[in-house]
């Protein structure tokens, strides 16, 4: 993998105007497809609740968005007394930028079947259908989910306030426990890569469904993924930094006026951006049949619709799924999620490990099932161990 | 399927009809004794029902009614008999739409329609006062600016004190027990309280509006 085709043979005026070019269309489209995600949930739910939802603003109420965008702009913007002034005006910033910057190493497009490697010609030069892409684009990617986490953190450090404050404490505890089991399943496919740049990533997965990562790493880290990722962007059900019924709106109850919407818009962009890393490590990103004429055009389409899957996936589980109690939240990350994507990941290394080297098939997997086994016995004398303990301080209390 | 059963049901749910009424654009019939805002009904004749006994203002549990009688003058009265309501005002912004009123009245002169949709500005636009309470010449209530009124809405304006006036007294069934009104002329009598109404001002269909389980 070298990088983008475009920087190859030196960088000149046009190669500046294609990647200007480039940011300008992903953060529109970015900010656009948000717009639309906002209108999409809240119609999609009100569809899944017997409702109407938002349809008063233009047609079918697509501009809702739009015009509770403008009434943020207007509004007055509070700032709490106790609030600490630097902290409280950058958060929202935080959450933002980083939702727009993990979208920068999603390839949106280009072929990558039959010998071609994903490239596009635009005005006779060759480059990717992405804004960038770093050869560490997965670790980018974590980075910043990571680094989101401070602008929730700080929004409730910041606010001067006790609900934001328990909100974000739950927030950052919560991020940081499936952090783990995002980042292991994000290894699985790696492995299975072997590159840490989104493009090799889905050149990797060219050539048929069956190539696609969630059939050839087996569906658990997919599922795995699925959840975390549910967990990392604070949707339902695991919506407990934001629990209104305990927390009033979460970290976000002391910012009102244009820094609230950016962390609405913070919110929304994760979960296009998070459905993209989806479609991305393990969907094959572009990758689908080109049915006529145009062929940069397909993958594009293709992408965009499996997006829209994980979009409406997103929705479905809010719609059906209640929220889960804090204890079952931790739960269910570290003991469950965790053990599982841990014993998955060393069971694809080896897979790889022995295909590598020719290892013996027997003696691979009888030492691996002996291993796993006392690792498991071990995992669940643990657990047990916790769990009594758990119930003690319980009975106590 | 387990956990995963409620992806089914919301799912499912997609294809459903919807429960949503639209409200300001599409509005469900009314329930035939409705309460909304009051009017003073007339005789067929043009003379005012109200007596001025001021019944109403003492049964009011809100004190909204403020009532004052004068005597008729022989050569123009205002109402049939002896006495008239002189001032008759009634505060919207304490009335509670109970009724009691109209249950008080010994002549039917005070009712209730099913207009409930104003918003007035200013205090003295919530004090109606028999000026705006009394029906027109057609025997319809009279329309005030702050007022909404969609079509038919105020055409039932006396439907609660037909159902009672015979006060679920079998002897007084199918008998009309109440004088005419302007417009309207004698109402035809409800069926009884014992059994389904079957008005013909009624917008309920029967079948979803089925009062013979819980009255019995």
């Amino acid at each position: 993998m070298t990088g983008d085709p475009l920087f190859l043979d030196g960088v000149d005026l046009a190669d500046i105007g294609i990647m200007a070019a480039k940011v300008l269309i992903a953060f529109t489209f970015l900010l656009v497809a948000t717009m639309f995600m906002v209108w999409f949930e809240r119609k999609l739910i009100s569809d899944m609740q017997n409702r109407i939802g938002p349809n008063v603003a233009g047609p079918w109420g697509l501009l809702q968005t739009f015009a509770d965008g403008v009434k943020f702009f207007f509004k007055e913007d509070l700032r709490p007394e106790n609030a600490d002034p630097l902290v409280f005006r950058l958060a929202p910033y935080i959450a933002a930028v980083t939702a727009f910057l993990s979208f920068a190493v999603v390839p949106i497009g280009g072929s990558f079947g039959g010998g071609s490697s994903g490239t596009v010609t635009i005005f006779g030069r060759e480059t990717y259908l992405q804004v960038a892409d770093p050869p560490i684009g997965i670790l980018l990617l974590l980075a910043m989910s990571s680094i989101a986490v401070y602008g929730v953190m700080l929004a409730g450090w910041a606010s001067g306030s006790k609900y934001p404050l328990i909100g974000s404490v739950r927030a950052s505890a919560q991020a940081i426990s499936y952090e783990a089991a995002l980042g292991m399943a994000t290894v699985v496919v790696v492995i299975l890569a072997g590159t840490l740049s989104t493009h090799g990533i889905v050149a990797a997965q060219s050539g048929g469904i069956t190539r696609w990562f969630v059939v050839s790493s087996g569906i658990v880290p997919f599922i795995v993924f699925l959840i975390a990722a549910t967990a990392e962007l604070n949707r339902p059900p695991f919506d407990l930094v934001e629990a209104e019924q305990e927390l009033v709106g979460g970290f976000h109850t002391e910012y009102s006026s244009i820094r609230f919407a950016l962390f609405f818009l913070a919110e929304f962009m994760n979960v296009i951006t998070m459905s993209a890393i989806m479609v991305t490590l393990f969907f094959g990103g572009p990758a689908g049949p080109i049915l006529f004429g145009m062929t940069w055009f397909w993958p594009t389409i293709w992408f965009l619709l499996k997006v829209l899957a994980f979009l409406f996936v997103f929705v479905w589980f809010r719609a059906t799924l209640p929220r889960l109690r804090y204890d079952q939240l931790m739960h269910l990350g570290w003991k469950l999620l965790i053990p599982l994507i841990l014993f998955w990941l060393m069971f694809i290394s080896l897979k790889e490990l022995r295909a590598a080297h020719d290892w013996n098939w027997f003696a691979t997997y009888g030492a691996a099932f002996v291993a796993l086994a006392i690792g498991t016995s071990l995992l669940l004398a643990g657990l047990r161990a916790g769990d009594r303990a758990f119930q003690d301080e319980l009975e106590e209390a | 399927m387990g956990y995963l059963d409620g992806f089914k049901v919301t799912f499912m749910k997609l294809f459903e009809e919807r429960v949503t009424t639209e409200y300001p654009k599409e509005k469900r019939p009314k329930p035939p004794r409705f309460h909304g805002r009051h009017v003073l009904n007339r005789y067929e004749d043009g003379m005012e029902k109200c007596i001025g006994c001021e019944l109403c203002a003492g049964v009011c549990p809100a004190k909204c009614i403020y009532v004052r009688g004068a005597d008729n003058s022989e050569s123009d009265p205002v109402s049939p008999g002896e006495r008239y309501g002189y001032v008759y005002e009634i505060n919207y912004l304490r009335c509670i739409h109970c009724d009691l009123c109209v249950e008080a009245c010994p002549t039917e002169a005070i009712t209730e329609s099913k207009l409930f949709e104003f918003s007035f500005a200013n205090r003295s636009d919530a004090i109606y006062t028999k000026n705006e309470l009394v029906v027109g010449d057609d025997g319809l209530p009279q329309r005030q600016p702050w007022e909404l009124w969609h079509e038919g809405d105020d055409l039932a304006t006396s439907g609660w004190m037909r159902a009672t006036a015979s006060a679920g007294n079998p002897d007084y069934q199918n008998r009309v027990g109440w004088s005419g009104e302007l417009g309207y002329g004698t109402r035809s009598p409800e069926i009884g309280q014992h059994d389904l109404a079957k008005d013909e001002k009624s917008e309920m269909p029967p079948e979803e509006h089925d009062q013979s389980e819980d009255l019995h």
